[in-house]
């Protein structure tokens, strides 16, 4: 019942949005039908395009998955954006460097990857946890540290430049590739590995003693301390895990999309995981219908800009409006839960 | 001016389940302190939360000056010259003094803050109520009776001439509380009223020229502190008449010490030390009563025995085992379990279901798990429905959140969560706090089961009838030592009443 109601309500805010970007476009002197259409068309009219939608849809899956494992212990993780390029980076590094079986090779250099954005979870959770440091600063300042190290790696200074005409890292082996499902298309393993992902996140959440721990402390620390729930090391576990997801989902799209590092290359994959984890209501396996609509949008925008029926700007309004309407309830009831929460703190001091 | 600064006429607030003011009267002259005397819950802060214009009441009249008004929100309030100091402090810690006295009345020199004419002002109130308070201070760098001045400090800014205080002492040191009595003595000389809220006898007969009594949501008297005693006002507190509404059956006792605490000292949030020296022992089938008026070290002490608080001297043994310093999960497994005073911020997690709150705490437990990576649900529902049985809990189904069941179902849970471990010791912590009649003859039931089957309980009340019903030794906490211990058979409310304010009793 309360899936009913929640899907209604996803489904109301889409038709409320969509009905203000008709407004908008006509407002703009755009064809509401054709943006529409083509809109529609660009993120589903036919196989081409359907998989641009998925593949646009991949590494959103894994930063909606990597905000909601911090949401669920009651922490906001704005870093994932700077945890999927550690985890781009580095699992480009080791797909170029190490020489290993192919599978093997791509396993290992995924691993790498999660690492690497798992260290850009530890270290704001264990400042959230042992010094009180704000998780939202933290990972989203530690956002910029991740873009702009990495951008300096492939930089013509930096140590792993490795084309001449671009800043990015040479190619990686091919051993190290996450296959693709068709040839000719760049739909790669690494959607299967998100679905995998949701679902066993689902269970952990929801069918272990631990995931019961990590939803207690989000839910009520009180409680969960007086539960003999060691409430800072569940805090360090969710964010650190939280970096692991979005640092595999950037190795998976180096892995099985670019093939190589280039800097700057994410459009936002990060910060479309938190739209993707408040639009799922912080549900691991909402979280795959969530990332395929904002990779429709993304695919359909680009779709309406080459069919030349709207510019690409009115395809990121179109974006935003979406996003912030579907977000919106959600969202109230964050604010509301902080604003008790600072209530609570207020009335506690003595 | 008339000489009755406000009268407030059979004021009756009710709350869910609980009639706070069941028709009070009240009058406050000026130039005069007026103590607020009665124990926890009996409807003081409602009271002057209705003056203030915090609350609306549900009938009555009040008074101001003479004037019959009605106080829609605390801005009439301010308007009419009152003035509250809540005892949690409404203060911005990041701004000066001054910055936060700004709010209310802001003098202003274009469109800047006229510091100059403002500190001016307050200087001169600073003077003239001995308030030693800096106003380019940091709040967040004061102490807490710093902090308090700048309350009072405020109010009088705005021009208060009625002043609540809400248990102005509970956080102040004993410096602090002589300071702040100079402060209302000068208050009260210039021809205020003033309203002092408190449960310390000793205070309100050194301060207040009238105390009014309240007891369970009725005043029980009004009298001026010259024609009364210590004892006469805490037999008004506390009354005298105890209601038997359960029976202890007669037991036989082994003697075995199930709980020994031995010198045990603990600190509070802030460092201070608020439970000192203490000693006792629980024995078996046995429930050990400990009274006190709250804020005396009862949440601490509980804290420290449960594993939730370090101890910082002294030593505590379970079943002869050494037990200080434990963590909950350790103490849990060696039988000793706790039921918490806040249920709902504590004892569950609101959102959980029942089923999952019925295994808080119990979580890794082997019938429940099969190591941290699989629960076993099909168990845990059987347990949470078997608890639903045994305790009679009133819930649609065991997957229904416990944020939507009742107070008395809420506590329900808690129950058949932490007697379910079959523990030797149970500390209970106002276990019947916030429940209906029955709702508290179900847990005075269970814990005197747990009695009879051998268990020590350890039950922590500000609620004085229920320990006279409940234990057969009863102790008295003030300022975080145990001011005595007596069996029931040589406790009465008097005695204890008195103990609990500070009195002086010969004890055992």
């Amino acid at each position: 019942m309360r899936l009913a109601k929640e899907l209604a309500l996803v489904l109301a805010s889409l038709a409320l949005a969509l009905g203000i970007g008709a407004a908008v476009a006509q407002l703009s002197g755009l064809s509401p039908g054709a943006v529409y259409r083509e809109l529609w068309r660009g993120a589903f009219a036919d196989r081409y395009r359907l998989f641009q939608t998925l593949t646009q849809a991949t590494p959103i899956m894994f930063t909606s998955l990597s905000f909601l494992v911090a949401f669920r212990v009651g922490l906001f993780n704005i870093g994932a954006e700077g945890q999927l390029y550690m985890g781009a980076f580095f699992g480009a590094w080791a797909g170029f460097t190490f020489v290993l079986p192919p599978y093997v090779h791509t396993v290992v250099a995924l691993l790498v990857g999660a690492l690497a954005g798992a260290l850009f979870g530890f270290l704001p959770g264990w400042l959230r946890a042992r010094r009180g440091t704000n998780e939202f600063v933290s990972t989203m300042m530690l956002s910029y540290v991740a873009i702009y190290f990495t951008s300096w790696l492939v930089s013509p200074r930096g140590p792993y430049h490795g084309t001449q005409w671009a800043n990015q890292t040479v190619r990686i082996l091919r051993s190290a590739e996450l296959p693709r499902f068709v040839t000719g298309m760049q739909l790669h393993w690494g959607l299967a590995i998100a679905g995998i992902l949701s679902i066993f996140l689902w269970y952990f959440l929801f069918r272990t003693p631990r995931g019961y721990e990590l939803r207690a402390v989000g839910q009520n620390p009180g409680a969960a301390h007086y539960a003999g729930i060691d409430v800072p090391r569940t805090m360090i576990l969710a964010l650190t895990l939280a970096g692991a997801l979005a640092g595999l989902g950037g190795a998976a799209e180096i892995l099985g999309t670019h093939r190589r590092f280039i800097e700057f290359f994410s459009p936002g994959y990060g910060w479309d995981g938190i739209a993707g984890g408040l639009i799922a209501r912080a549900h691991p396996l909402a979280v795959i219908p969530a990332a395929i609509l904002i990779g429709a949008l993304r695919a359909g925008g680009m779709g309406m800009d080459r069919a030349g029926v709207a510019p690409a700007d009115f395809a990121s309004v179109l974006q935003g409006i979406v996003i912030f309407f579907v977000v919106a309830p959600e969202l109230f009831r964050v604010f509301r839960r902080i604003r008790r929460e600072r209530r609570a703190l207020v009335h506690s001091q003595p | 001016m008339p000489a009755e600064a406000v009268r407030m006429e059979g004021i009756v607030k009710r709350f869910p389940g609980v009639v706070a003011n069941a028709g009070i009267d009240f009058s406050l002259s000026w130039g005069e302190v007026h103590g607020l005397l009665g124990e926890n819950g009996a409807g003081k802060t409602v009271l002057m939360s209705i003056l203030y214009g915090l609350y609306q009441p549900d009938s009555g009249q009040i008074y101001v000056r003479g004037e019959p008004v009605r106080m829609k929100s605390p801005s009439v309030a301010i308007r009419l010259g009152i003035g509250m100091v809540h005892q949690h402090f409404m203060l911005v810690p990041r701004l000066t003094v001054l910055e936060n006295m700004a709010v209310g009345w802001e003098p202003c020199l274009g469109p800047f803050l006229h510091r100059a004419a403002m500190k001016k002002r307050i200087e001169a109130l600073v003077e003239q109520y001995g308030l030693s308070v800096d106003p380019e201070a940091r709040v967040e760098e004061l102490s807490v009776g710093e902090q308090q001045r700048v309350e009072i400090l405020k109010a009088l800014y705005r021009g208060a001439e009625i002043l609540i205080l809400d248990e102005p002492t509970a956080v102040l040191t004993e410096q602090e509380v002589e300071a702040l009595f100079k402060t209302v003595r000068a208050l009260r000389d210039q021809g205020k009223a003033v309203v002092f809220i408190t449960h310390k006898l000793h205070e309100a007969l050194a301060l207040c020229d009238r105390v009014t009594v309240l007891r369970k949501g009725k005043r029980v008297d009004t009298v001026p502190t010259s024609e009364t005693t210590p004892e006469k006002l805490a037999e008004m507190m506390v009354g005298r008449e105890v209601v038997f509404r359960v029976q202890p059956k007669p037991v036989s006792r082994e003697g075995k010490e199930l709980l020994r605490v031995e010198n045990l000292t603990v600190h509070d949030d802030r460092g201070l030390t608020a439970v000192q020296n203490v000693s006792f022992a629980l024995l078996d089938h046995e429930i050990l009563g400990i009274a006190g008026v709250e804020g005396n070290g009862q949440r601490e002490l509980v804290e420290a025995l449960t594993g939730l608080r370090p101890t910082k001297a002294g030593k505590v043994s379970l079943d002869g085992k050494e037990a200080t310093g434990l963590p909950a999960r350790e103490l849990a497994k060696l039988g000793l379990v706790h039921i918490p005073e806040d249920r709902q911020a504590t004892g569950l997690v609101l959102p959980f279901s029942l089923a999952e709150n019925v295994i808080l705490g119990r979580q890794r437990e082997n019938g429940f798990a099969l190591g941290p990576w699989a629960q076993l649900r099909h168990r845990i529902l059987h347990y949470a429905e078997e608890a639903v049985r045994t305790f009679s809990i009133v819930a649609p189904s065991v997957r229904t959140p416990v944020q939507n069941l009742s107070g008395g179902n809420q506590q329900r849970v808690v129950l058949a969560r932490e007697l379910g471990r079959e523990p030797k010791v149970v500390v209970a912590h106002q276990p019947t706090r916030g429940l209906d009649v029955a709702g508290m003859e179900f847990v005075w039931e269970r814990l005197l089961e747990l009695r009879e089957r051998g268990c020590g309980v350890l039950l922590v009340s500000m609620d004085l009838d229920e320990i006279l019903m409940l234990a057969d030794r009863v102790a008295v906490m003030y300022r975080g030592e145990i001011a005595g211990i007596w069996p029931r058979a040589e406790a009465n409310k008097y005695k204890l009443g008195l103990a609990m304010l500070g009195g002086k009793v010969a004890a055992r």
